[in-house]
């Protein structure tokens, strides 16, 4: 599957295009197949996302997984900073980024 | 410390003002994301992997406690309550707003900092011995040459499009502290017959083409300093190439054409410029040089009490000599075992900043070791400054072991990188935890990068590790023979590259292997230029 990703323009967050808008949540990803050019030139151009690209994914059942460990660094955080991705509690998300 | 004038301050304001006005530009859209880059880029702001990432310049990397106040003041206000200090002595924050921004700047300029040309193809922040001005080796202070060359290159209206982007180093000691021949510029300040001057190196750099930088000119006088490098910049900025940027830098160019011919161009060159009145007059020098007086020193010279043996142990590796009897230079080390080699809270800068302003008149350094300096502590006040240290988490007795890691933010925080630095940084100082380990081996300069680039200056270190990127999974080369010291050399990889743990063990192997090796008082590098590579080899891969 294909994920479009970039960055919130004012806040520099990672957002991710659900399909209708964006989020900070992988997991709410969704898959753009073709479409991803068209939608990130229409976003970029209307300002909701800065330096979008497209990457792969895999789909598992808690939702996208990016091929690439950079992506899954970006969807999460620093892993040498739990405290501050965005699964701070959570035992297992080092794991998923690796 | 050099202190702005109405010139420097109105700039800095203004600069504020205009990117204050290209941020809303940006934000209301009336400027895409192509045109704002470049302007973002020469105000030091990065689009990272999380978020924007602010540069801040610390020239030759000098500060006072109001400064290093308001950089805890920006980690606790608009990032998340740390920031990290660079190889360049600089800071970096990792999670700013745009549109915090233009505030940030504002508020850094009402304590004469910003973050003008930490990017871009331009003259980088300077960077200096951290030691300047306290080192009992030093033929003079670096510092009032540094400022010089900070004017000399800021806004610098010819040198603000490089082919690529150029960084100086200005030592004034044989002791290299600063990585100075790993640098486009090096200077080293020397006396001749009693004359100051400097031998001038050009071409070096780390990368993903590591060189050394030639001797270009063996005394250039101090009156001819400005007017020779504006020749030396003047000649890149016409043959440096703009076709590649991987052969942009000015080691290219200079490997490409040759020392001899290089030199020949900034001669004929120097012959012209030197005509046009560039170098200051010896007032302005001396307006500069007042800033860097001596401070009002007035300690007898009485060693402290080592009863406390932590406090002796930090005495020994982390407070060096100083050129005033009874003074030391404190090393205050950011690398805890486990922690994030550079990083530090906004607590502890204040800590840093609080102690700099009791115990050292008022001055800090930022050392291209990613550590920071208190230049100038009186030995009768080292046992409570380490009292401090120690409440606040930074009284790692580690300074240049092998714990003392230098490590890029790496793949957890850069877009550039290829695979993540700091873990590996993590787990090797972690398996050499023990300081009776770590002190038994000595120097063991150990630095990570986590992609060519080479911020970490893996090229430099005794034991290099270069992350890489094979087939989307981390993979980390091992390089042996590095150093950014008087005895620069160019580490060599060892062979194939490991995964994460396997690196860890790599090292610990090459370390056992110097122990049996290793003869009198040899550091490991020492080790591995008399010995070879061979025996290493054969105990890392078998």
């Amino acid at each position: 599957m294909k994920l479009l990703t970039g960055n919130d323009l004012v806040s520099g967050a990672v957002t991710w295009w659900t399909g209708n808008g964006w989020s900070i949540h992988v997991e709410d990803a969704a898959d753009v197949g073709e479409h991803g050019e068209a939608i990130l030139h229409a976003e970029e151009g209307a300002r909701r996302v800065n330096a979008p690209y497209i990457i792969d994914a895999l789909p598992t059942e808690n939702g996208p997984r990016p091929a690439h460990i950079k992506d899954r660094i970006r969807a999460l955080g620093p892993t040498v900073r739990t405290d501050l991705t965005l699964k701070p509690a959570d035992p297992t998300a080092g794991d998923w980024i690796i | 410390m050099y202190k702005y004038d109405n010139y420097d301050q109105a700039m800095v304001d203004a600069r504020v003002a205009e990117f204050r006005d290209q941020i809303n530009r940006r934000i209301a859209g009336e400027i895409t994301e192509d045109q704002f880059k470049p302007l973002r880029l020469m105000n030091g702001l990065y689009l990272q992997l999380h978020a924007y990432m602010l540069r801040v310049a610390i020239p030759y990397g000098t500060l006072d406690s109001r400064q290093m106040r308001m950089l805890a003041h920006i980690a606790r206000k608009y990032d998340r309550d740390y920031g990290h200090f660079t190889t360049r002595q600089n800071i970096q924050y990792n999670w700013i707003k745009l549109e915090d921004c233009a505030d940030i700047l504002e508020e850094l300029a009402t304590v004469e900092m910003h973050a003008i040309q930490t990017s871009g193809n331009c003259i980088r922040n300077i960077s200096s011995d951290q030691y300047a001005g306290a080192a009992a080796d030093e033929v003079t202070d670096p510092r009032p040459w540094a400022e010089l060359l900070r004017q000399w290159s800021t806004f610098h209206p010819e040198f603000s499009y490089l082919p690529r982007k150029f960084k100086i180093a200005v030592i004034a000691s044989s002791e290299d502290r600063a990585a100075m021949r790993l640098h486009d510029i090096g200077l080293e300040l020397v006396r001749k017959d009693g004359e100051l001057g400097a031998r001038v190196f050009v071409g070096g750099g780390m990368g993903r083409t590591p060189m050394i930088a030639p001797e270009i000119n063996p005394f250039v006088k101090a009156d001819d300093l400005l007017s020779y490098l504006e020749a030396c910049l003047r000649v890149y900025n016409r043959y440096g190439r703009r076709d590649n940027m991987y052969k942009a830098r000015i080691k290219i160019l200079i490997h490409e054409i040759g020392a001899d011919e290089y030199r020949r161009q900034v001669a004929e060159e120097f012959a012209h410029v030197k005509t046009l009145g560039i170098d200051p007059p010896l007032a302005e020098l001396e307006r500069i040089s007042a800033f860097f007086a001596p401070p009002a020193y007035d300690a007898a010279n009485a060693e402290p009490d080592r009863n406390d043996p932590d406090f002796a142990l930090w005495l020994d590796q982390n407070v060096k000599p100083h050129k005033q009897a009874g003074y030391a230079i404190v090393n205050i080390s950011l690398k805890p075992i486990g922690g994030i080699p550079g990083d530090a809270t906004s607590a502890q800068i204040d800590v840093m900043a609080d102690l700099a302003e009791k115990y050292s008149f008022d001055e800090l350094r930022v050392t291209h070791a990613q550590n920071i300096v208190l230049p100038y502590v009186a030995k009768r006040d080292l046992y409570v400054v380490w009292q401090a240290l120690r409440d606040a988490e930074l009284a790692d007795a580690n300074l240049d072991l092998i714990s003392d890691i230098i490590a890029c933010p790496g793949l957890d925080y850069c877009s550039l990188a290829n695979a993540r630095s700091i873990p590996v940084a993590q787990k090797i100082a972690t398996r050499f935890a023990d300081m009776d380990r770590q002190r038994d081996l000595g120097e063991l300069k150990l630095k990570i990068s986590g992609c060519i680039n080479a911020c970490g200056h893996h090229h430099a270190g005794h034991i290099g590790i270069l992350g890489v990127d094979k087939k989307g999974v981390e993979n980390y080369q091992l390089t042996f023979g590095g150093s950014g010291a008087e005895d620069v050399s160019i580490g060599k990889i060892i062979g194939p590259g490991f995964d994460e743990d396997g690196v860890v063990d790599a090292v610990e192997k090459a370390t056992e292997v110097y122990k049996a090796l290793r003869q009198g008082d040899e550091r490991f590098v020492d080790t591995y230029r008399r010995v070879g590579l061979e025996p290493f080899k054969e105990a890392i891969y078998g």
